[in-house]
């Protein structure tokens, strides 16, 4: 933060204790980074090294052959599960954000008797130990004969996107001032057509948080998913889990770890190009804090 | 009241939602509850009403008790953990620093990875395998002659569940970072400015102006991270698998339903674990909207 001009300068002292603090500081920033990127390290070099190099003694050497005979190997284990996310995560996002969007505009410009109490039921959801609707919810849609393909988690993600969705566009609409909606209303415009003709064209930025952080929460989930699919509709968390077993010792680790990049992939390049729209989502997950 | 006319609209338009919130959220919680409350014990039979039987009986399992124990010690390292780690970073970075948005990237990273994925990294830097054996970990510290650290890790009886907490302070503490941070540069400039012209010290000014602000942040820090901590699940199986050492209650529940197949035991430890949720987020969300409402939104 810039120093004020109408505050007199800090002595020349002072600047060599600033000096040596922001020093001090970026140090230790930066040796918390390196240890940050450990893991990252490990599963970039371990997912390039033939198997015969993924041993104890060489686990955290650089690989002295790369290889992407892993990354081949994994393609053919999981590229059925990254289309079965794919298939899950796109239609969920989509209509969890537009569901959110209407709710959104309702609560902060539309307001009807107890909007309060049924926002605040709406975001109860959003904490909610997904343990507690799991069982119920899989007897349901057994009884409903509705299990099978991806449809149970398409609709576990867009009812349970609802809440952070709902949120993150009625603080986003918040911010747009009453005076636009009551103008359209007085000139006869009725509830979807203000909101198609006012707020839609301004909502870009909402929808891209509440799609990047709908797509990633989706595609990371795995406890819908181990609940609510079988075999030919798992997603690429729980095939990738199968892979890995469960901590056998003649497990492969470098597919492992080339697989868990590989299963990583979508959400860290959205991260890396987006991240300002993820980080909103996040805040949004905050409330207003 | 405004006329009807004005506001119907409105409530039809939420009205899917309501109706789907209405049903999968508040009618599977009270389904669940129902079925806790029955003696269903094998999927096939129709259980009759037994009060709260479940819920006393599970305090005579020491599976339950165990589990329970592993969550709060799991809770304490993870939200302890991830709120130092995270604080720590949003004040080293709060004055800004060359590279600042490099190093924000790197902090918030994990956060992007599925628990899945970070777990399968974790359980191979925290194998648990001693000195020439050793990966991950274990083989950095003995490389560098750090011996005293080289550990068993989650396989530890006393330890185990704390180890657990590292790969979660990794994934998390970047997040929390993010909220403080933005806390941080909240404080409007002119508080600390009046705070420099009274003759504080940069340090006081942190302490005794700064600081203070951020109590919301920290509730919502806690909130969210107790919430995660007491359903943790996804990263105990990638890690660990399901373990007795590193057990519980969302494990335990999981293996009710799938392994043992009794519905009302599953159903009774999901109770009890959103009733623990309820129990920090409730009357969290209740103090929000009350704010928000007398700060006149």
């Amino acid at each position: 933060m810039a120093t004020r001009t109408s505050v007199p300068g800090p002595a020349p002292r002072a600047v060599a204790a600033g000096r040596y603090a922001q020093a001090v500081r970026f140090t230790v920033l930066l040796v918390i980074a390196v240890v940050f990127l450990l893991p990252m390290y490990m599963l970039l070099v371990t997912g390039f090294k033939p198997f015969s190099e993924a041993t104890a003694d060489q686990a955290w050497l650089l690989p002295q052959t790369w290889t992407v005979d892993n990354w081949i190997t994994v393609w053919g284990e999981l590229s059925p599960a990254l289309w079965n996310s794919v298939r899950v995560v796109v239609p969920s996002s989509i209509i969890s954000a537009v569901l959110g969007s209407l709710n959104g505009y309702v609560l902060a410009k539309w307001r009807f008797p107890y909007a309060d109490l049924v926002f605040t039921l709406f975001l109860f959801g959003m904490f909610i130990p997904y343990q507690a609707v799991m069982i119920p919810l899989q007897q349901m849609l057994v009884s409903a004969n509705l299990m099978g393909g991806v449809f149970p988690l398409v609709l576990a993600h867009v009812v349970y996107g609802i809440p952070i969705c709902t949120l993150i566009f009625r603080n986003f609409y918040a911010a747009i001032p009453d005076g636009i909606v009551e103008a359209g209303r007085v000139d006869g415009a009725g509830i979807l057509r203000t909101y198609a003709w006012i707020i839609l064209p301004v909502s870009a930025p909402a929808f891209a948080v509440t799609l990047i952080w709908q797509f990633t929460s989706a595609w990371n989930d795995f406890l819908f998913a181990v609940f609510l699919t079988g075999p030919s509709s798992w997603p690429v968390t729980v095939q990738l889990n199968n892979i890995a077993g469960s901590g056998s010792a003649a497990v492969p680790y470098n597919e492992q770890m080339a697989g868990a990049l590989l299963a990583s992939l979508p959400t860290l390049v959205i991260y890396l190009l987006l991240g300002r729209y993820f980080m909103r989502g996040l805040m949004a997950g905050a409330l207003k804090g | 009241m405004r006329r009807a006319r004005t506001w119907l609209p409105g409530l039809l338009l939420v009205s899917p939602s309501i109706i789907l919130i209405g049903v999968f959220v508040y009618g599977m919680i009270g389904w669940n509850f129902q079925l806790a409350l029955s003696d269903k014990h094998k999927p096939i039979q129709d259980g009759a009403f037994v009060g709260l039987a479940n819920f006393i009986d599970l305090w005579s399992e020491p599976r339950w008790t165990n589990a329970v124990g592993n969550a709060i010690v799991f809770t304490v390292v993870f939200v302890g953990g991830a709120l130092v780690l995270g604080w720590l970073l949003g004040l080293l970075l709060d004055k800004g620093i060359k590279g600042e948005a490099a190093l924000r990237t790197i902090y918030l990273a994990p956060m992007a990875v599925s628990f899945i994925a970070t777990g399968l990294v974790w359980r191979w830097l925290m194998n648990p395998a001693p000195a020439e054996r050793a990966t991950g970990l274990n083989a950095l510290f003995a490389n560098l002659g750090l011996d005293s650290l080289v550990n068993d890790w989650w396989t530890s009886p006393d330890f185990g569940m704390a180890a657990m907490g590292l790969p979660a302070i990794w994934q998390l503490s970047g997040y929390i970072m993010a909220l403080f941070l933005a806390g941080f540069r909240g404080v409007p400039e002119d508080l600390r400015e009046a705070a420099r012209v009274d003759g504080c010290s940069e340090w006081q000014v942190y302490w005794k102006v700064v600081i203070p602000q951020l109590r919301p942040v920290l509730l919502s820090a806690v909130i969210i991270l107790g919430h995660m901590s007491l359903k943790v699940f996804d990263l105990i199986i990638a890690v660990a698998g399901k373990q007795i050492i590193t057990d519980v209650p969302a494990i335990f529940m999981f293996d009710m339903v799938f392994e043992v197949r009794d519905p009302a035991k599953g159903a009774t430890i999901a109770s009890y674990m959103l009733l623990a949720v309820a129990a920090v987020v409730i009357p969290y969300l209740i103090w929000t909207i009350r704010k928000e409402r007398s700060e006149g939104r």
